[in-house]
């Protein structure tokens, strides 16, 4: 407990809470500058600004509350499903989101970038979809080997990444882009042919996945949140217990710190960049069965959304660590689960979800920044603690 | 030299697969047609038996596989030319067994083809600036994006195509700066910097498109668009005439920046110097060479290229802005740096080739063809990890490309 509290006060984390705030006033500014009743009353700022202000005022309350409301607890419902859906649905995004973050953090500590995460979530749905409709189990069973299913797709899609880094020296970076755009497509043609096409069915969409398979939706129907997500807690504990106290893990982290020492040490190279993207894969993919066995019942083209982007910057925001990944997922949760309220009731286009985050990541990848515009003192002396909490 | 076999064996490969086409070849032929309409001398269409044909390019692959073999174990290197001429056999190869019984319009396909390459080409000489000073650049999608929302907003506000272009080159100019910045100055991972400017872009530009724009599409996304102009005498050339020298003044622009970046780069002092930072900054920095900013410069340059190639999508084809129009057009670019080995003029062919391969995908779906349009498009793709592990030719970058300099 006394660490916790230690983390939340050093200077790392006043950065990272820093960042997240000028993140949300930019996005503030922006949301006021398209907005029409601002436009319009700036255009007689002169004669009346406290109407300029007003709307200023208005138009950014207006959006947060509404991302509060859908994200958080909707205060304004009727009934209380809806005042405590947001709640849930927070947490049904953080499950995904937060279990590819895993998969890219995994990769970060050993020095690896994975930026493949979409093609690894597609393929984990892909697998997990397919065992999911078409194979028939009982219950207690089918559940377990479509999860396994999914996570071997991704795991090997990953590892394969891993393999002609070991084998040929391709840069994973480059290679993990292409492999997006290949499952992407693969995914669309896969949802034209028989084999992954609902019957009869126009759209690309495959047939709704048998109850046995589907994550336990243990607060009922109307809420999408499912068993996948105390899954994703589970793994927040397995990843940790991975890179901090197994064997495996700490070859990770020595890869990650130089490789050409962990070679003298005795570390196979070759087949760590291997299994580092096979697990990294297998995170992405687990995260692509909550989506298709949990969240929606179908497997349809967007079932990647943008968690793949999504991935990385929490991976990035926590710091490659399992809990600070956990963290950064439920606040990104939160603005996803929001963004979609807020742009039903405010007219404010859920992309600035994206531009929120994408500063976020730019302002915590950039500490001397965030210090500059908050004009902290004594800069050398919180460059020092920051490379210490690294 | 170390012997290498990845590229006989790369070659081997394909060789294999032009093989067992020729072995399924169906019996027909394959007509090609070189009329475009404009043309003063009409060639006649020709038609090529397919079987005869698929042979010969698959007997052409087997000479130059076989010479790569050879040269490989006298420790040679294989040459580029030998790639190229496999490659336009295999291809050449595909289109004849995908047409069978059809018409190829090769004219019109190839006029298809370029305007696809045009932002690709745009896009890569992007990264070819950036990369070659030592700045990875991921965020070409990005750049290309602002490029085409910006050329939209100002060219419908102003009625000005020009002003439309300038703006185009200043938006894609300022995202690659914010790539600068953080990169350089920041010394954040070029990597990471980029796809998180490429998602910030896609953000704003959806954002003022789904609030600002749509308000009034009329006043502010309906920009006038470039005419083509028919260069006299050289447009009347057949096949070639229409193909380069009736294009708008967009197409003009990338044949002058292909050459000048070319040139520039390796004919000029200011190019030498830019390849020096960008393979061993410290060496350029002892003998006076300012490295950062000739870091900033090059990179913010390469970023105005791409948001030129960006106002293509707006100006030159559809004639308005869309959400996300881009739709990976700036990977695909990264891609042909790549495979182009960090060289404009064969960056510009691999974009040519990538341009043609999704062009290719849009006809054969009018054609009705049964090969999947997904495999087509993915082929830039594929091609690209192809050539990164190594399978045609050593692929290295810019040795200092990714590393931040940090002046001691």
């Amino acid at each position: 407990m006394n660490n916790v509290v230690k983390q939340i006060f050093n200077a790392s984390s006043r950065l990272t809470a820093l960042a997240i705030l000028s993140a949300f006033l930019i996005g503030g500014l922006l949301i006021a500058f398209a907005n029409e009743e601002v436009q319009i009353t700036s255009s007689y700022l002169f004669s009346r600004p406290t109407d300029f202000l007003a709307a200023v005022w208005n138009s950014i309350f207006g959006a947060y509350d509404a991302l509060f409301r859908g994200a958080i607890y909707n205060y304004k419902a009727l009934d209380s499903v809806s005042m405590i859906k947001p709640l849930t649905e927070t947490l049904t995004y953080a499950t995904p989101i937060t279990l590819a973050g895993l998969g890219m953090a995994v990769a970060f500590r050993s020095g690896l970038f994975n930026i493949g995460g979409t093609g690894q979530i597609i393929f984990g749905a892909m697998g997990a979809a397919w065992v999911g409709f078409s194979v028939e189990l009982p219950a207690l069973i089918h559940l377990p080997v479509a999860v396994i299913a999914g996570v071997l797709a991704a795991g090997l899609f990953g590892g394969f990444v891993g393999f002609l880094k070991a084998a040929t020296g391709a840069n994973e970076v480059i290679v993990t882009i292409m492999m997006n755009y290949i499952a992407s497509l693969l995914l669309f043609y896969v949802l034209t042919t028989p084999l992954f096409q609902a019957p009869g069915a126009v759209n690309p969409i495959s047939p709704e996945i048998s109850e046995t398979a589907k994550y336990w939706r243990f607060m009922g129907e109307d809420f999408r949140i499912n068993a996948s997500f105390f899954v994703m807690l589970a793994m927040v504990l397995v990843v940790w217990w991975l890179l901090n106290r197994s064997s495996i893990g700490f070859q990770f982290r020595a890869l990650g710190h130089n490789p050409s020492a962990s070679k003298v040490a005795g570390i196979n190279i070759g087949i760590t960049y291997v299994l580092v993207m096979a697990i990294s894969g297998a995170l992405a993919g687990l995260a692509g069965t909550s989506q298709v066995l949990g969240a929606e019942k179908y497997l349809t083209p967007s079932v990647a959304a943008s968690f793949g982007f999504d991935a990385i910057t929490v991976a990035l925001l926590g710091r490659s660590k399992p809990f600070g990944v956990l963290a950064a997922g439920l606040l990104f949760g939160a603005l996803r689960a929001g963004a979609v309220i807020m742009q039903a009731n405010q007219k404010v286009p859920i992309d600035i979800v994206l531009i929120v985050q994408s500063l976020v990541v730019l302002f915590i990848a950039a500490p001397p920044l965030v210090r500059f515009m908050f004009r902290l003192s004594d800069p050398a002396k919180q460059a020092m603690k920051f490379e210490g909490a690294k | 030299m170390k012997r290498s076999l990845k590229s006989p064996i790369g070659l081997s490969i394909f060789l294999i697969i032009s093989l067992w086409l020729s072995i399924n070849a169906p019996a027909g032929s394959t007509l090609f047609s070189f009329n475009a309409g404009i043309e003063v001398i009409e060639i006649p269409d020709f038609p090529i038996p397919v079987i005869p044909a698929s042979w010969f390019f698959t007997v052409l692959a087997l000479m130059v596989t076989a010479f790569s073999w050879l040269l490989s174990f006298q420790r040679k290197k294989v040459p580029l030319w030998l790639m190229i001429i496999f490659t336009l056999a295999i291809v050449l190869q595909i289109l004849v067994l995908l047409f069978v019984g059809e018409m190829f319009p090769v004219t019109q396909t190839l006029q298809g083809s370029l305007a696809l390459s045009v932002p690709l080409i745009f896009g890569a000489l992007a990264g070819v600036l950036s990369e070659r000073v030592g700045v990875i650049n991921i965020a070409i999608e990005g750049q290309l994006l602002a490029g085409a929302f910006a050329s939209a907003l100002i060219a419908s506000i102003t009625g000005s195509l020009t002003l439309g272009l300038i703006a185009a080159a200043i938006s894609g100019g300022l995202v690659a700066g914010i790539l600068a910045v953080f990169s350089i100055k920041y010394v954040v991972d070029q990597i990471i910097v980029g796809v998180v400017v490429n998602v910030l872009i896609i953000g704003l530009t959806s954002f003022f498109y789904s609030t600002v724009m749509t308000r009034d599409l009329v006043a502010l996304n309906q920009p006038p668009r470039f005419d083509r102009i028919d260069i006299p005498v050289l447009s009347q050339i057949p096949i070639i005439g229409p193909l380069l020298f009736s294009q708008t003044v967009i197409v003009y622009l990338m044949y002058l920046a292909v050459a000048v970046v070319y040139i520039a780069l390796f004919k000029t002092r200011w190019g030498l110097r830019l390849r020096a930072v960008g393979e061993f900054p410290k060496a350029a920095d002892t003998v006076g060479i300012k490295v950062f900013r000739t870091r900033y410069m090059s990179v913010m340059l390469g970023g105005a290229l791409a948001g030129i190639g960006g106002a293509f999508f707006t100006l030159g084809a559809v004639g308005s802005f869309s959400k996300e129009m881009t739709s990976g057009a700036g990977y695909i670019a990264l891609a042909a740096l790549i495979f182009g080995r960090w060289n404009p003029l064969l960056a510009t062919l691999a974009a040519l080739m990538f341009g043609f391969a999704q062009n290719l995908q849009s006809i054969l779906s009018i054609t009705g063809s049964d090969v999947p349009s997904q495999f087509l498009l993915m082929l830039p793709y594929a091609l690209t990890i192809v050539a990164v592990a190594g399978l045609v030719g050593k692929v290295t970058g810019p040795a200092a490309a990714g590393k931040a300099y940090i002046k001691s």
